[in-house]
């Protein structure tokens, strides 16, 4: 009937433009988001290039060195003693609960209810369990094997981003973890969620009580500098004062422990980034996945390491480390060329050799580094650059054996599926790669397995498949950007409260606002931009050139022109009053000058991240001279003169409150005075490539 | 004349924008194409109402990428063999750009469907509205859409009933609904 066709035809053109915003919505939030994972990667390769750059005059060096590395040579067995609980004492006044090893499943269940109520786990015991889970940790193998035989349902759990909410409704619809409910939890437990540290303590707990029922997989953001920028180390400090910093000690250890993928019945592999096209799990199974602290960066070199031996090496002499599984081990100490004996043999000999070496292959070493974690090159020049690098030919095998190690754990922990066949670096998160279902295909059967599940991506339905359904990608954290954004799966099917409209509305306005402060701090580079498409500054220009404008200076890869009739009210005849359009944006003008502001703004969370870097002990202050070292290497970098003697006097000014080291507001607050007397810093450098006429490094 | 030609390119330079624009939200991967299946959703964000049928003839003819041609033979009452040509049932594959750009071009030049104005959605419901009592029941309206014209899914149906329908009352008072839903979006 005609009529019908109408209304459908009608309510389906309706349904594609709400379809379209929350779309576009959903573009804003990522790619703000994703534009940050970026940051964070230059941020990283920066410090990188610092302290690559620089011949190794100590103090300087050991700046910087300190930041990637454990500065203390330590065996397990001091670390035991770092970590001990034991003279913790927990006071009578105490209301939550109390954890007694070995823990049993209804002191993991207590725990669930507890945090529940929102009570907070004394540190004691805190430290207990993390302990507990870090020996366990140790003796687990790198990919766990498991089977469906016993019970015939596994659950997969993906991201759950601090968001406890999400992991009591799945427990509430699922049940608990127990040897009739097998799980598997595949990574990102922590970030961006107020309640992270809390789900790695009920997912420990059940762990330790059911070892061969609950698996643990590694997600990028179980790494300790990720965590610096996304929250969790902000809110371990935050919840334990005394203790936060030995906490966040001993969880970097744990989650360089944490197994790097599960498969099921030797069909289904499940892990929580993705796959490469030379992506081996036979060699992954091999690898000493604990030396990869932090997947952004490869382990410590040996030409890096001044006093002899590295602690990894000396956790491999420990007695007290020796795994209860040894017979694995031996055999592939014995197999594997990075062994024990021949390792400490190379050290030696290239220690001997570096000082003549510093001299006259730093610039090879130099640039070999800065490929290394220049990650936006392509992994074949990697490959090429670790075989022709003319360093120590012993432990030239050993260099690429890192690099490859390295690059396969990079692959597995942020790649992303794409439609198109191939394997391309993936230049979005500036990690990993995007891979095609011809390398699906091909790495699912030369390992004889069905199916890949991952997670890593948050999609709008909780779950998608691709690739013909042979990779499936779950999500579990609801609301991940906004309420009603997205439908975690394993979460929240069944409850729209919200009509369609309503939830598109929501989420549109806080992207819009995030939209909205990022246009403010980035304001006088918009006005620029605007005003070189307004030659004869009659503050008016088309709505066309606005778009170019928008994208050219932010860089968002957004639909302007969609996005248009949200950000932008009247227009005459098509033209933009661009000033009129800013004061209208604004939200509150600072008295303040406003570029030092925006500036600030702009930077404020790699400004954050830079202070949480510097401050290694976490204890939230930085001391006069780390400060001064700090900036030295800083302005050196950016081509800018600033006497010793300046900085000291800024340092001392800067502690307001004279109480001789600086904490994080006195730290941005010189950060404000830096830029008067330097000028403008532009922190938009990216990883060097030849030609590349934007990169201030050059 | 030369004023004439610019502004025709002008023209045709903003509708290449917008169907860029549009089409980039879409574009996961930042390479140029999009899942087929999105197709329809860009195509009426550009503000054309083309119904199902229509957004599978302008698939089918000009976009798709993968085609599977099933060959049926059939004979005719002379006897002579007759081939035809089905196309697989479900498109698949991805849309590149270069394709899409003049289609859509096209569409809009042309202005091939056209938005439905508002009285005319009105009289619609209207005729559904056999008894005239202004308004519509749920089964009444659930009737129609899932088994006349071009019919909705399960999803289709509960995601219009949860914008229109009154749920005190399981009520869809239908020129609320057709006034509320055109001035939603200023285009």
């Amino acid at each position: 009937m005609g009529a019908a066709l109408l209304i459908q035809r009608w309510y389906r053109q309706y349904v594609a433009r709400l379809e379209m915003r929350r779309r576009c919505t959903w573009n804003i939030f990522q790619s703000i988001e994703y534009a940050g994972e970026q940051d964070q990667i230059k941020l990283y390769n920066f410090f990188g290039y610092l302290m690559d750059h620089f011949t190794p005059a100590s103090s300087e060096r050991n700046l910087i060195s300190h930041i990637f590395r454990e500065n203390n040579i330590c065996r397990n067995v001091d670390w035991e003693r770092y970590f001990c609980y034991k003279s913790i004492e927990v006071p009578k006044l105490y209301s939550g609960p109390h954890l007694s090893f070995p823990i049993t499943c209804s002191n993991a269940a207590e725990l669930v209810e507890a945090f529940k109520n929102k009570q907070q786990l004394h540190s004691r015991y805190v430290l207990q369990l993390l302990g507990e889970t870090w020996r366990l940790l140790r003796i687990l193998p790198n990919i766990s094997q498991i089977s469906t035989c016993h019970s015939k349902e596994i659950t997969i759990c993906g991201d759950l981003h601090g968001h406890l909410e999400d992991l009591l409704l799945v427990f509430y619809k699922n049940g608990l973890p127990s040897s009739e409910k097998p799980y598997v939890f595949n990574g990102d437990f922590v970030d961006r969620g107020k309640d992270s540290l809390e789900i790695l303590l009920i997912l420990f707990s059940f762990l330790l009580v059911y070892p061969n029922d609950v698996h643990l997989n590694r997600g990028n953001h179980e790494d300790h500098i990720v965590n610096l920028r996304y929250g969790f180390t902000k809110e371990v400090l935050g919840k334990y004062r005394l203790h936060g910093k030995k906490i966040l000690k001993l969880l970097q250890k744990i989650f360089s422990w944490l197994p790097l993928a599960t498969v099921i019945d030797n069909k289904v592999l499940v892990l929580h980034g993705g796959i490469s096209d030379t992506t081996d799990l036979h060699l992954i199974s091999r690898v000493d996945r604990h030396k990869y602290v932090s997947a952004l960066r490869p382990p410590k070199r040996k030409r890096q390491n001044r006093s002899g031996m590295t602690d990894s090496d000396l956790e491999d002499d420990d007695p007290t480390t020796k795994p209860v599984d040894s017979s694995r081990r031996r055999v592939h100490s014995l197999t594997h060329s990075s062994s024990t004996g021949t390792r400490h043999e190379v050290q030696r000999r290239s220690l001997q050799g570096l000082n003549n070496r510093v001299t006259c292959s730093v610039e090879e070493e130099l640039k070999e580094r800065r490929r290394q974690a220049g990650l936006s090159q392509s992994y074949g020049d990697l490959r090429n650059s670790l075989a022709n690098s003319d360093s120590d030919p012993d432990s030239g095998e050993l260099l690429e054996s890192y690099g490859d190690e390295w690059k396969q754990i990079v692959d597995m922990l942020w790649s992303d599926p794409m439609p198109q066949d191939g394997c391309v670096p993936n230049e979005v998160r500036g990690g990993g790669c995007y891979w095609g279902p011809d390398v699906t295909e091909e790495v699912l059967q030369r390992h004889n397995l069905t199916l890949l599940i991952r997670s890593h991506e948050c999609k709008q339905e909780g779950y998608e498949f691709c690739h013909n359904r042979r990779v499936l990608t779950i999500f579990s954290a609801s609301n991940y950007y906004e309420v009603g954004s997205n439908r975690g799966y394993q979460a929240n099917r069944a409850t729209r409260a919200l009509t369609l409209r309503q939830s598109v509305g929501r989420t549109e306005r806080s992207a819009l606002r995030a939209l909205r402060e990022k246009l403010f701090a980035h304001k006088s580079d918009l006005i620029s931009s605007f005003q070189e498409y307004d030659p004869e500054n009659t503050g008016l220009i088309s709505l066309g050139h606005w778009a170019c404008a928008m994208e050219a200076v932010l860089r968002l890869g957004l639909p302007w022109r969609v996005l248009r009739t949200q950000l932008v009210g009247d227009t005459l005849d098509g033209m933009l009053d661009y000033h009129l359009w800013f004061r209208e944006l604004a939200i509150t003008e600072p008295n303040t000058e406003v570029s030092l502001l925006e500036t600030m703004y702009k930077h404020h969370s790699n400004l954050e991240t830079i202070f949480r870097i510097i401050d290694t002990d976490n204890s939230g202050l930085i001391s006069f001279e780390e400060f001064r070292q700090t900036w030295k290497l800083l302005s050196s970098h950016l081509q800018t003169e600033i006497s010793d003697e300046a900085i000291s006097d800024l340092a001392v000014s800067i502690d307001f409150n004279k109480d001789g080291s600086i904490d994080i507001n006195e730290f941005m607050e010189a950060f404000r005075l830096i830029e008067k007397i330097l000028g403008h810093i532009d922190y938009s450098y990216r990883p060097l490539s030849i030609g590349d006429h934007n990169n201030i490094m050059t | 004349m030369a004023e004439d030609k610019e502004s025709a390119e002008a023209i045709v330079s903003e509708v290449h924008k917008k169907i860029r624009a549009a089409f980039d939200v879409f574009d996961h991967e930042f390479n140029k194409t999009v899942d087929v299946r999105e197709i329809g959703t860009i195509i009426r964000s550009l503000g054309c109402f083309p119904n199902e049928g229509e957004l599978h003839d302008v698939i089918a003819e000009r976009l798709t990428v993968n085609r599977a041609y099933v060959h049926e033979h059939r004979e005719d009452n002379n006897g002579t063999y007759l081939t035809k040509q089905i196309e697989e049932e479900e498109p698949t594959g991805y849309i590149r750009f270069e394709k899409f750009l003049p289609t859509m071009t096209k569409v809009l030049m042309e202005r091939k469907f056209r938005p439905i104005p508002e009285d005319l959605m009105l009289q619609a419901f209207e005729v559904l509205d056999k008894q005239k009592k202004g308004h519509l029941e749920l089964e009444e309206l659930t009737k129609y859409m899932t088994q006349e014209g071009e019919p909705f899914t399960q999803e289709e149906m509960e995601e219009m009933l949860s914008a229109a329908m009154d749920p005190d009352k399981n009520l869809i008072f239908y020129k609320d609904f057709v006034s509320m839903m055109t001035v939603d979006d200023p285009r």
